[in-house]
């Protein structure tokens, strides 16, 4: 029982990062229904300054509030560079694509990626790098016989009020009732006087902020980042977003929660070897029996 | 299918030559490229060594493209998982020939049973899934594609694991033919393999345009363009879609076995992962979906540029020594990514129907804009 409480804490903590990674494909996709592969890739980049700062700054070196608060700037600093990077990629690539087959944004998209990649190769070099500890190992759950550390305490710190400002920004702000009336019909939200392109834009904006404040997260509690990481992460985040429906916010949440979890528990009880392919398998097996996702809601094709 | 006359022809007898030979090396592209092809080994001796390998690779992937084509070009369904279905061929024309194994069949029955085998893969993932919408289908063919790379790699009994199956005979294997034992000669000579998959790529190429134009090719094209008004006309989409499935899992299966048998090895699972799926679909995506023509020069372009353009350029910075002191910045390779990644921006950006577009896909995206 200790052991498979520890493999959900294990799955909790590591489903909340694929969760804030998987929300910038699921907001994307929700406003121009472009499935954005560049996005695990840009947080590559997010991780590569990341790393830079840390070593520029010492901060290994730094220990209590000011710890701290190096993060806080380092994920507002890496939010802000994904961020920026987001929306000019949209305004140079995408933008003009917005009238283009659906397959020419996709293929940009791959075509992006590939070039974050390229810059990440010269960033960090072909190796993978170690990400500096910044935080102590204390284990605060040492009571109750299970490992949950500053890291891990961390994780959930940044994610959890992430989404619930996320969630305030698109339910209640004027910005999110744009981004909400875009993604039904840019037309008829051009009509009523959305400048369509600002608000995709701000779209674009807000996923990479996300990303990059997983980039930080990423970087401190794997502790490992190299120009590839990108891929592997981005598949199963965009999975998880498809998972719980594509385009639903909540939805990304609770499918990032839930590859956490599977990848966690199939990890110790079947083997990690195995766990992609499960991983996937599951997937397939919801999108048949419950097309929309696990949260999203069904849409009818236009006819 | 009557070829069109070139336009200059029709004029009155003052053409130019050149005009002439212009318009018909536009017009029969494929002759013209065929007899290129097939004289190529007598003319370059590069072709009898590790060239002649990388062009092998090239066809073959030729082939993949043409089979992913069926399903992303002529019935618009986005496939991302093609890769899977190229190394499931391969490892079960492995599994069929191989010694390990109490198969060993010969080449052409190993083949057939593989490429059909694959095809009924691809029936087994399409049957429950078709009713998916078009990113959710992409998103299954994706997680299949991982599925089975995981699997190819983790069931060691049987596929070896991270070393492959091998050695795969080369066809013809103890065969004599006037004196030649066929099988050393695929063995020893890259030429042979060249001429085997140039003829393979060459019967696609002629499959795939009567296919284009029979009944149900156009009963794909018709589910791309409006499904309701094609099941309107009586078509069933969802056997119309499962057939274009079996189809493109089939040719890709065909090309695995070439693959194969010209590597004499399956190679290590990670050589059909979801990079190889993506290549595969934006050579066909850049070519121009739906086009034969364009299929194969996105191809030649995108793997041409990574198996035979990029390690030459590479060899050559290091012979002119302008790169002595080895940084990545200076080397071909090191660009590699990025300069991929800008050429398909920039098609994308200037032309998003594909360096070659089919003409009837062409009409389809203009008619919006006229």
């Amino acid at each position: 029982m200790q052991f498979f409480l520890q493999q959900c804490l294990i799955g909790l903590t590591n489903g909340a990062l694929v969760a804030l990674v998987a929300l910038g494909y699921t907001m994307v996709y929700g406003i121009i229904r472009l499935i954005n592969f560049a996005h695990g890739d840009l947080i590559m980049l997010g991780a590569c300054l990341a790393l830079t700062v840390v070593s520029a700054l010492g901060m290994a070196g730094w220990s209590g509030a000011a710890t701290w608060l190096g993060i806080v700037m380092l994920i507002a600093l890496c939010g802000l560079f994904c961020g920026a990077i987001n929306v000019a990629v949209d305004r140079i690539v995408y933008r003009p694509l917005r009238d283009a087959p659906k397959l020419a944004p996709l293929v940009s998209a791959i075509g992006v990626s590939f070039i974050f990649m390229n810059i990440g190769l010269f960033w960090l070099g072909p190796a993978d790098r170690s990400f500096p500890e910044l935080l102590p190992a204390t284990n605060l759950l040492a009571g109750e016989g299970l490992q949950f550390t500053m890291k891990d305490l961390l994780v959930l710190l940044v994610v959890v009020p992430l989404m619930i400002a996320l969630t305030v920004l698109v339910k209640s702000t004027r910005l999110g009732k744009a981004m909400r009336a875009v993604s039904q019909d840019p037309t008829a939200a051009a009509l009523v006087g959305i400048d369509v392109d600002r608000v995709i834009g701000a779209t674009f904006f807000v996923g990479g902020f996300l990303g990059g404040a997983a980039s930080v997260i990423y970087g401190l509690y794997i502790n490992t980042i190299g120009f590839q990481m990108g891929f592997q992460n981005g598949l199963y985040a965009f999975t998880a977003a498809v998972l719980g429906g594509i385009g639903s916010i909540p939805g990304a949440v609770v499918g990032g929660i839930v590859i956490g979890l599977v990848r966690a528990l199939s990890s110790a009880y079947v083997g990690e070897r195995w766990t992609g392919a499960i991983v996937f398998a599951i997937l397939i097996v919801i999108l048949v029996f419950r097309p929309e996702g696990l949260v999203g809601r069904a849409v009818k094709e236009k006819v | 299918m009557k070829p069109n006359r070139p336009a200059t022809h029709d004029a009155t007898g003052a053409v130019p030559l050149r005009h002439w030979v212009w318009a018909f090396v536009c017009e029969r592209w494929d002759l013209v490229a065929l007899s290129v092809l097939a004289v190529a080994p007598l003319m370059v001796p590069a072709l009898g060594g590790a060239l002649g390998g990388q062009v092998t690779t090239l066809f073959i992937y030729c082939i993949l493209a043409l089979g992913l084509n069926v399903m992303v070009g002529y019935t618009g369904l986005v496939h991302l998982g093609i890769a899977a279905f190229f190394g499931i061929g391969a490892y079960l024309f492995a599994i069929l020939t191989v010694p390990m194994y109490p198969f060993q069949m010969r080449f052409v029955t190993a083949a057939a049973i593989s490429a059909l085998a694959t095809a009924g893969i691809g029936l087994a993932l399409g049957a429950p899934t078709l009713r998916l919408r078009g990113d959710y289908l992409a998103i299954v063919t994706l997680g299949f594609g991982e599925v089975a790379k995981v699997t190819l790699r983790n069931l060691e009994q049987i596929t070896g694991g991270m070393k492959g199956l091998n050695p795969v005979p080369p066809p013809g294997a103890g065969l004599k033919v006037g004196g030649i034992d066929l099988g050393l000669a695929f063995a020893i000579d890259p030429r042979w393999f060249y001429y085997l998959s140039l003829a393979v790529l060459a019967g696609v190429v002629v499959a795939m345009r009567r296919l284009e134009h029979s009944r149900l090719g156009r009963a794909w094209v018709a589910v791309r363009e409006d499904e309701l008004a094609a099941s309107a006309m009586g078509i069933s989409a969802t056997r119309v879609k499962l057939s274009a499935f079996a189809m493109s899992s089939a040719v890709a299966g065909l090309a695995g076995c070439l693959y194969a048998a010209s590597l004499s090895t399956t190679a290590d699972p990670n050589a059909y992962d979801f990079n190889r799926s993506i290549m595969v679909l934006c050579a066909v995506i850049l070519g121009g979906l739906g086009s034969i023509p364009g299929t194969l020069l996105g191809v030649a372009l995108l793997v041409g540029f990574d198996t035979v353009l990029a390690p030459w350029a590479d060899s050559a910075i290091q012979q002119w020594n302008i790169n002595p002191s080895g940084s990545s910045l200076l080397s071909f390779s090191g660009w590699r990514l990025a300069i991929f990644g800008l050429a398909l921006v920039l098609v994308m950006r200037y032309r998003p129907e594909g360096l070659v577009p089919s003409r009837r896909m062409a009409a389809e995206l203009h008619e919006g804009h006229a």
